[in-house]
């Protein structure tokens, strides 16, 4: 699908905002917007929400033979995925420009900068090494994907943990996650990128443009540093030139913000840490604004009580003698099969006369109080009149079991 | 006949909610009394004496007999005497281009501005946005838009002029905007003079005396969409104690 067309007086006006240094959320020039990350519930599943841009970072591993010319080290992967889902221009499989361009980008500031010890991946030399895959997608695009990109490609590596592995002579024995924790990448140090948006031939720039502001500008300077200020990539696109002392400043701008999302990084995953450590709801559900007009929450409703009693006393009436309150001991009727509670022969109905049968052939003893209580109430369903099915949380338990 | 529905005002129905009509009988003599049919808006659908919700949303009605769902979407839909902003996107021949936002691109003839003749072609770059409604707008042909009304007059239609910022709204939104007595127009006029044009395409163009203004147009447009009605209001009382 095409992207919506740029109008001219929107390209004007963003223009000569950017000229008096107003942008179109209230930012200052080298602000940039609220970040956020999450993790899920696996190792190395993680999402970044920079603004309304988001996405989000899988870490996965398998053992692999390791390349030719180098025995002794593993393999890292790098993808992101443009999604249809992050704009309407993104096509499903297609390789477009911009997706090349991301790839690219990403894999120099993460694999060249040699942030991950790869050496520390090898099991056999020559033979079986860790081939590490970083799946980064694209959820929604309001600009600046790359920034979002790296900090989400980063903190997954950091996240994630790979099975542990034990080399006796020859055996070579991979634990699964039951038997023996598995352990963490060891990260060198954390490469971060920061884009920066030239307009008017490079006399204005902008940090961290967002999806307007992307369209509008001329040229685009990337430089991926870590927070010991050191650079480990630098990319010009758009054709700008650009002089010397403008790309010294954007390095020291870059360096300050970079230190800044380090350091919201590591709080993070110090979090997550602990959150997990106390056995704390850890994931995305956990993670999700409640409070927002989308989320699936609704005002309470009015409900009918008028005859609820009337109805309930004469349900209770109509229906046969109750479940017992307390479990009876399991009887042992044949050896291999155990009962608990007579099951459904107390209540003598036609129509049950198949389930009955059914469920004196079953054997666990656990499941079947449960299923006599789950029937017991769906046959009084049946015998109710009207069921009025609403919204109302005093009426959700009920529901439940009616299911 | 009503009182079914009337009974649902205000309910959030869903779509697959049906309301029976008893229709009447008897056959008048007289050719003056005509059987009341309601009037179905949007998200109500009518197969005989059938009436089927289509769109989950608010019932609402205006009397005496216009019954419509009050739903909430962003993507638009074109539909025919129905005014929008468009973004003019190529010429060529005799007819414009025009992106307004659904899933095909309108066609707006070089002939459908006042005072157009085959000598005197309108001002209109490709790129700048029109203010035109639709002529023929159904899902089996390409919609067309025109910015004359019946009589030939432009009626406030036509190409825009420069300046200004085009938002992306709701139309839900919108609809409250456009409505006779809008809360949220109301408190805008309080706040300081600008020039708003609606669009039921979901698009809203702003233009203030200052940029900063219109800016501040811009977000609290964008942000109304969220916010309830008290909280809107404690938006626009702090905007205006604040200064700017």
């Amino acid at each position: 699908m095409k992207e919506t067309p740029l109008s001219n007086c929107e390209r004007d006006f963003l223009l000569r905002a950017i000229e008096e240094k107003k942008r179109l959320d209230g930012r200052q020039t080298y602000d940039y917007r609220k970040l956020k990350i999450t993790f899920g519930t696996d190792y190395g599943c993680c999402f970044v929400d920079l603004g309304q841009t988001r996405v989000m970072a899988q870490v996965s591993c398998e053992l692999v033979a390791p390349k030719e010319n180098r025995p002794t080290e593993g393999i890292l992967f790098f993808n992101i995925e443009l999604s249809p889902m992050a704009s309407p221009s993104f096509e499903q499989g297609r390789q477009s420009e911009l997706s090349v361009k991301l790839n690219r980008q990403l894999e120099r500031c993460l694999r060249n900068s040699k942030c991950i010890d790869t050496e520390s991946l090898c099991v056999v030399s020559g033979e079986k090494v860790w081939q590490v895959r970083v799946d980064v997608h694209t959820l929604n695009n309001d600009g600046n994907l790359m920034d979002a990109a790296s900090v989400a490609a980063i903190t997954a590596l950091c996240h994630f943990r790979r099975p542990d592995v034990a080399i006796q002579g020859e055996e070579v024995t991979v634990f699964s996650p039951e038997e023996r924790d598995p352990i963490p990448l060891s990260v060198y140090h954390m490469p971060i990128s920061v884009s920066f948006a030239f307009f008017q031939q490079g006399t204005f720039l902008l940090v961290d443009p967002c999806e307007r502001e992307e369209r509008v500008m001329d040229g685009l300077l990337m430089i991926a540093m870590n927070k010991h200020r050191e650079i480990c990539s630098i990319q010009s696109s758009g054709g700008i030139m650009l002089l010397k002392d403008q790309v010294m400043r954007c390095s020291k701008i870059a360096s300050v913000k970079v230190s800044e999302i380090t350091e919201l990084i590591s709080q993070a995953l110090l979090n997550d840490k602990a959150a997990r450590k106390a056995g704390g709801k850890c994931g995305f559900a956990e993670s999700m604004p409640q409070d927002r007009i989308t989320a699936l929450k609704m005002d309470q409703t009015d409900v009918e009580m008028t005859n609820v009693s009337q109805t309930g006393s004469g349900v209770i009436l109509q229906g046969d003698e109750a479940p017992p309150p307390t479990v009876p001991s399991p009887v042992v009727p044949v050896p291999g099969v155990g009962q608990v509670g007579q099951g459904l022969q107390s209540w003598g109905l036609e129509e049950e006369e198949e389930d009955d049968d059914d469920e004196e052939e079953e054997s666990s003893g656990d499941d079947q109080v449960e299923e006599v209580t789950q029937i017991k109430l769906s046959e009084k369903d049946k015998k109710e009149a009207v069921v009025e099915i609403s919204d109302s949380e005093e009426e959700e338990v009920e529901v439940d079991k009616l299911n | 006949m009503f009182s079914s529905l009337k009974e649902k005002i205000g309910e959030v129905l869903l779509p697959g909610d049906e309301f029976v009509f008893e229709s009447e009988d008897t056959i008048f003599l007289t050719d003056n009394v005509k059987p009341e049919r309601p009037v179905c808006g949007p998200g109500l659908r009518q197969s005989g004496n059938r009436l089927v919700v289509s769109k989950s949303g608010v019932l609402r009605h205006k009397p005496p007999h216009t019954f419509w769902m009050d739903s909430q979407q962003w993507r638009y839909v074109p539909a025919k005497a129905e005014t929008v902003i468009g973004i003019v996107t190529s010429k060529s021949g005799d007819i414009f281009k025009v992106d307004v936002g659904g899933s095909e691109q309108a066609s707006l003839s070089y002939l459908a501005f006042e005072g157009a003749t085959k000598r005197n072609r309108p001002n209109v770059q490709v790129g700048d946005l029109v203010f035109a409604q639709f002529t023929v707008a159904n899902k089996d042909m390409e919609p067309e838009l025109v910015c004359i009304d019946g009589s030939g007059r432009a009626n406030g239609m036509g190409v825009f002029g420069g300046g200004g910022l085009l938002l992306k709204v709701s139309l839900g939104l919108v609809r409250r905007l456009l409505a006779p007595q809008s809360d949220i127009r109301s408190d805008l006029e309080q706040l300081f003079p600008c020039e708003l044009v609606v669009g039921m395409n979901g698009r809203i163009w702003v233009r203030a005396s200052t940029i900063q203004q219109t800016l501040i147009i811009s977000n609290l447009l964008q942000s109304c969409d969220t916010l309830t009605a008290p909280q809107r209001r404690e938006q626009f009382r702090k905007l205006q104690k604040g200064g700017l």
